[in-house]
């Protein structure tokens, strides 16, 4: 049996066969900017992915219920018995009054101190969370109920609002995973040229070791080897990079504070997939070159 | 004696172009010594690239170890390769590894074990000449040593049949003396020697070896038999 030391110096003697070192062509700088731009494309679209789950979670079960009364007292007891019907609605999960302080805080950038003067009726806004199941017919049951309670109550589903911008985002989405797709096709296209130019570079070699009685799967061994590494080199740079990009863009838009923006964000399932693209990457191009070089082969004698 | 080489009414075609090769017929005993001659362009190269598997004919059948060649399957090939050495004509050494490497080629390819090839190596460094030489690089080294790296290279996997293609070119007298020496080692110990040459004293240095003759892609002698060297009327010796 081989000894530890025998096996290191039978592999380091196959690997002398093809000439070159590593980092020595543009190969793996090549893999290395793909690798990038896939890992920020698939980034992309898994963050989106994210926020539009996130977003649709929000638009299938959330409602907000305003109480149009210019009266502010006769405002609070009305909003005070559209809280007590909502809460004993089964539909509704939770029911909170939005805070008039907070809701005059959002409007103060456009109304200035007018929207804390009282002398503008701002209705009264009700915060309604929806059990899970049919949120479609849970807001129809709903308009019905308030509609009972005062014909000065309105229900107005987030959906309404925040639908074209969930289309968006997974409009987006999709084209991140297309990009994906095709950096995907580019990256084997340019295994494909570097294994077939490697090929041609080292015939005389080839030629030699075929009639010492070398077959074909041993020769392909030593390009999708050589290949391999060059890919596992461009991967991991690239990789890395990217990461250290997504990093910095997520401080970025945690620092902005705002819930839509938050959204967008990776989870552990999303760096996982992140990780496994340079792994898939490098298998890619080590079976290409591997069948790429097997072709050539043989159609030679 | 058994025929280890067979061809019969062997034609090789390059492309359109007329017949490099026509109606080839001979067949090579086990163990025999043969030196293959002729001008220039007469065929020797193609001649030998057949019998070395580089080459598939377009007519004719060519028997190998009692099998036809003509008809294996590609994947069965690089077996019976590894029972023919070659030296080619232009060396044919691998540029960026060095003597020691070229030499042990043969023998990686077949799969030994890394242990058990310094010993041969070394011993066929020695055996050429070059056992100071082993790390040197085919550019570093002469005409005559890289020709003799080859020779080893050839060699070392004791194959069946050795093909040398003027494995004398680049050498001088004496250096060519001795590698005819070292053939005959070789054939001594069962190897069947086809050396392609158009160096008559050479051939008949060799006695008991039997000669052909191509002339314009024809083996001269039309009934396909062998003919012993002109200054030499010993009988072949084969393996003795």
């Amino acid at each position: 049996m081989a000894s530890r030391a025998d096996r290191k110096a039978a592999a380091a003697s196959r690997h002398r066969l093809l000439p070159g070192g590593r980092l020595a062509g543009p190969m793996p700088w090549i893999i290395a900017i793909m690798m990038f731009l896939t890992v920020l494309a698939a980034a992309a679209g898994l963050g989106l992915g994210a926020a539009v789950r996130s977003m649709s979670a929000d638009l299938a079960g959330r409602a907000s219920v305003q109480v149009v009364e210019a009266d502010a007292q006769v405002r609070a007891e009305l909003a005070a018995r559209t809280l007590t019907a909502l809460r004993s609605s089964s539909g509704v999960r939770a029911a909170e009054p939005v805070d008039p302080v907070a809701l005059a805080d959002q409007l103060r950038p456009w109304l200035g101190d007018a929207a804390t003067s009282g002398d503008l009726p701002v209705p009264a806004l009700i915060d309604v969370m929806l059990t899970p199941g049919d949120a479609e017919a849970k807001i129809g049951g709903l308009r019905r109920l308030l509609a009972d309670v005062s014909p000065k109550l309105r229900i107005e589903p987030h959906a309404a609002f925040l639908l074209p911008l969930a289309g968006l985002l997974t409009a987006l989405g999709w084209l991140s995973a297309g990009v994906v797709l095709l950096m995907i096709l580019a990256t084997g296209a340019v295994v494909v040229l570097a294994a077939r130019g490697a090929h041609d570079s080292h015939r005389g070699t080839i030629d030699v070791l075929h009639l010492m009685g070398s077959t074909d799967v041993q020769i392909a061994r030593l390009f999708q080897r050589r290949i391999g590494l060059d890919a596992l080199m461009g991967s991991a740079l690239g990789f890395s990079f990217a990461a250290f990009v997504i990093l910095l863009i997520g401080l970025r838009l945690a620092a902005t504070g705002s819930d839509l923006i938050g959204a967008v964000e990776l989870d552990m399932r999303g760096w996982l997939i992140l990780v496994a693209l340079p792994i898939f990457g490098v298998t890619l191009a080590t079976l290409t070159a591997r069948w790429t070089v097997l072709r050539a082969l043989g159609r030679a004698l | 004696m058994s025929a280890i080489v067979q061809f019969e009414n062997v034609g090789l075609r390059y492309g359109l172009d007329s017949e490099t090769l026509s109606d080839v017929s001979f067949s090579l005993a086990s163990g025999g010594f043969y030196f293959l001659t002729g001008a220039s362009g007469a065929g020797k190269t193609s001649l030998l690239k057949l019998l070395y598997l580089a080459q598939r004919p377009s007519r004719g059948v060519i028997r190998l170890f009692g099998e036809d060649v003509v008809t294996l399957p590609r994947k069965r090939l690089p077996g019976f390769r590894r029972r023919i050495g070659v030296v080619f004509q232009d060396f044919r050494l691998v540029p960026h590894l060095s003597a020691y490497d070229n030499i042990a080629l043969p023998l990686r390819v077949s799969g030994m074990e890394e242990g058990e090839i310094d010993a041969p190596v070394a011993e066929m460094l020695n055996w050429v000449g070059l056992g100071d030489r082993g790390q040197a690089r085919p550019a570093t080294l002469s005409g005559g040593e890289q020709q003799r790296v080859a020779i080893a290279r050839a060699v070392i996997g004791r194959p069946e049949i050795l093909v040398a293609d003027e494995p004398t070119g680049n050498v001088d007298a004496d250096m060519a003396r001795r590698l005819m020496t070292l053939f005959e080692a070789l054939n001594r110990l069962g190897t069947t020697i086809v050396v392609a040459t158009h160096d008559l004293p050479l051939i008949a240095q060799v006695s008991g070896a039997q000669m052909m003759r191509l002339d314009k892609g024809r083996l001269a002698d039309p009934t396909g038999t062998l003919r012993y060297p002109p200054q030499s009327q010993s009988k072949p010796q084969g393996n003795a």
